[in-house]
């Protein structure tokens, strides 16, 4: 029978690598995450957890060894945020080049400078780009459930990709949530056993890995990463697919909330999804046609999903907790991409909140939906906001 | 029937021809010896001569080795980055120690990549007691980008980035020695070598690789176009590095400074050819005949050096 535990969201994600029986571990510390290798450690020094946890120097040297060790040919894990994210860049481009499926837990956290502990998506929105399929998690429950469906996606042969799975630093890396823990023989059936064809380093059939690509071989190198992560979208339907079979919870690549007959749309990722939630269920109370929806899956961005529910909104409001200089947010961006051909589309609006661990208030989200509202009956308005900056002290 | 002699060390190989490395190239002799040592330490200690696998920094022999679709490698082998081969090395390590693989890994890299970028990544590696004989193949600068000075390049030498000229004797600092560095982690075995001497590189590659835990080998490995030498000068400017003293033959067990064992060390201390023999084949030292005092200095640097060591020096 499943176990009901109340835990940390370092914890759950700790619970779920336990569970997943990666051979190597390696991790160095950072806040938010730290929690996460150390209750790693307890599980090896108690017996509970057969691994070889490598107590690195710094997380380039983490994600290296997690490299070293994938390419080995065993089952990896580590776990990250922000600057230790940020430190990995380089390698996380490698380790998706050479097809090793590390999966890793981030305890998303803003980047310097100013340096900062407390919540935004900076870190993995920054690393969009490398190859690394990226999964955001709503409450402590998801965090589990989405480490264990990153390695089954990760290992799949059709994709053959690391995997990073988000929850947000200190709303859910530090708070207590009641957590079903999964049986061992339900999980070991649902993972299987994880034995590379293509990576394994074996004296008795020895392979080069990391080879010199001249340009008449890098470009389609990188293709097949392109095509693995279009590839990803079918496999991780499926592992939702199978995973609510076998633990009867279900997942999506966007999860929406009262949008049928929605006329503004306000889509998030993360822990916002759930103050969303309880927002739309207040607005509806007051007559507002609103709805929410939550981007379970960043990477590979879920281009249908994305379009079926444009179509349904007049406003699609987006709300998320980074910025790329110069344009907006990053999913604003990847939205419009999504919606770009579209005959019929909604007005998209970009909103930039909550970074660095800025709480995200109703009175945040109010002014979100007036700013909707003012769009929705054609008055003009900025394309990217800023909502709740303190124009006080500017 | 006449007895047949053993061959003086394997004739396995695991370093292929038609590997891309410039005519004369001295790292690619390391290559060839250290893997074919490891191989006789493996066989010897395993019972399988090819129970190890290779992690290579980025560098010279990392590039002119594997270029997709071809290798010239017979044994596992991966490249991941410049600066983390102690990492990577770890992490296989750790990896057939869960599949309970026997053998050990063999970390490379260049100058560059282990006593500047990768330095941190070593520390660790040989720090957790990781079963990995660290290979530093010391060329003495950043061959592979176009010969840019190292922590490592030695005193006096012309690099891209250390140009003698009006204000400038070349380089202007004397050599980082890692092999130091590495045995101040108390690691069971650390030793220099040069291919000028092959049979004692060979040996020490060997008691490296048999050792339980981390072991540092850094052999001293010319390279024909960064020290302006005629590719058949390779192995004498190799052996005139021992002969001349610039470059110390030792071990170093468990971190034991108090006694290091030497090897080719004149016993009297009185080194018979003089640093000049050394230089003068060099084009990257050429200028330095310009300035007999920079010739002194590097000297003063080099008795400083053996002083270190424990060893009071005479140099011609």
């Amino acid at each position: 029978m499943p176990m009901r535990k109340v835990m940390k969201g370092n914890e759950a994600a700790a619970w779920a690598a336990k569970l997943a029986k990666p051979k190597v571990v390696a991790a160095f510390p950072i806040t938010p995450s730290t929690l996460v290798p150390e209750k790693i450690s307890e599980f090896v020094a108690d017996g509970e957890m057969d691994a070889e946890f490598i107590k690195v120097e710094s997380e380039h040297s983490a994600i290296s060894a997690c490299v070293g060790a994938s390419a080995a040919g065993v089952r990896t894990f580590t776990a990250t945020a922000s600057q230790g994210l940020a430190l990995m860049h380089e390698i996380l481009f490698i380790a998706a080049g050479m097809r090793l499926p590390i999966v890793m837990a981030i305890g998303n956290r803003a980047l310097s400078a100013p340096i900062n502990i407390w919540n935004d998506w900076q870190d993995t929105i920054s690393e969009r780009d490398t190859g690394w399929i990226q999964f955001y998690a709503e409450n402590n429950q998801e965090a589990l459930d989405l480490i264990l469906i990153a390695f089954k996606v990760a290992e799949d042969e059709r994709v053959l990709l690391p995997a990073m799975v988000g929850f947000d630093a200190f709303i859910l890396t530090h708070t207590v949530e009641p957590v079903e823990i999964p049986d061992q023989e339900v999980v070991d059936e649902f993972l299987g056993e994880y034995v590379p064809k293509h990576a394994y380093l074996d004296p008795a059939r020895p392979i080069t890995q990391g080879a010199l690509g001249f340009p008449a071989h890098y470009m389609e190198a990188r293709y097949t990463v392109w095509e693995a992560m279009e590839n990803a979208k079918q496999v991780i339907k499926e592992a939702f697919d199978e995973f609510e079979k076998k633990f009867g919870r279900r997942y999506h690549m966007i999860e929406e909330y009262k949008t049928d007959d929605a006329e503004i749309i306000l889509l998030t990722m993360g822990s916002l999804a759930g103050t969303l939630k309880e927002f739309v269920d207040k607005k509806r109370e007051e007559g507002v046609k609103i709805g929410a929806a939550k981007m379970t899956v960043y990477r590979p961005f879920p281009i249908e999903e994305l379009r079926a529910l444009a179509k349904k909104a007049k406003v699609l409001a987006i709300l998320e907790k980074d910025i790329s200089f110069g344009i907006g947010g990053a999913v604003f961006a990847d939205a419009s991409r999504a919606l770009v051909n579209e005959k019929e589309k909604p007005i998209m609006l970009d909103f930039i909140i909550g970074l660095g661990g800025r709480d995200v208030t109703f009175d945040q989200l109010e002014e979100v939906v007036a700013i909707s509202k003012k769009a929705l009956e054609g008055e003009k308005v900025e394309e990217v906001n800023w909502i709740g900056l303190r124009k006080e002290i500017l | 029937m006449m007895a047949v002699r053993k061959p003086p060390i394997t004739t396995r190989e695991y370093w292929a021809p038609g590997h891309a490395a410039c005519a004369g190239c001295g790292p690619a002799i390391v290559m060839k010896l250290a893997t074919k040592a490891f191989s006789e330490a493996m066989e010897e200690k395993y019972g399988d001569p090819n129970a190890f696998a290779i992690a290579h920094a980025t560098g010279c022999m990392e590039v002119v080795s594997g270029v997709f679709p071809y290798t010239a490698w017979k044994a596992p082998w991966i490249h991941v980055a410049f600066e983390n081969a102690g990492a990577v090395a770890s992490g296989v390590e750790a990896a057939w120690k869960k599949l309970g693989r026997k053998g050990k890994i063999l970390a490379i890299g260049g100058d560059g990549g282990t006593a500047d970028i990768g330095l941190q990544a070593l520390s660790g590696m040989l720090e957790r007691r990781h079963n990995v004989v660290y290979l530093m193949y010391d060329n003495e600068a950043y061959m592979n980008t176009g010969i840019q000075r190292s922590s490592s390049t030695p005193y006096g030498a012309w690099t891209t980035t250390s140009p003698p000229g009006k204000y400038s004797i070349g380089e202007d600092k004397p050599k980082k020695w890692v092999a130091l560095i590495a045995a101040a982690h108390q690691v069971p075995y650390v030793a220099t070598a040069s291919i000028g001497d092959p049979y004692d590189f060979y040996r020490k590659m060997k008691k490296a690789a048999s050792v339980d835990g981390p072991a540092f080998v850094q052999v001293l490995a010319p390279c024909v176009p960064g020290w302006r030498i005629p590719p058949e000068k390779t192995v004498e400017v190799a052996k005139l590095a021992i002969e001349t003293g610039i470059w110390p033959l030792f071990e170093i067990e468990n971190g034991d400074f108090h006694n290091i064992k030497f090897q080719r060390f004149p016993k009297d201390g009185k080194f018979k050819k003089p640093i000049e023999d050394y230089l003068k084949l060099q084009g990257r030292f050429k200028h330095l005949f310009k300035k007999p005092e920079a010739i002194q200095e590097l000297k003063n640097q080099v008795k400083e050096m053996w002083r270190i060591l424990g060893k009071e020096v005479e140099l011609p």
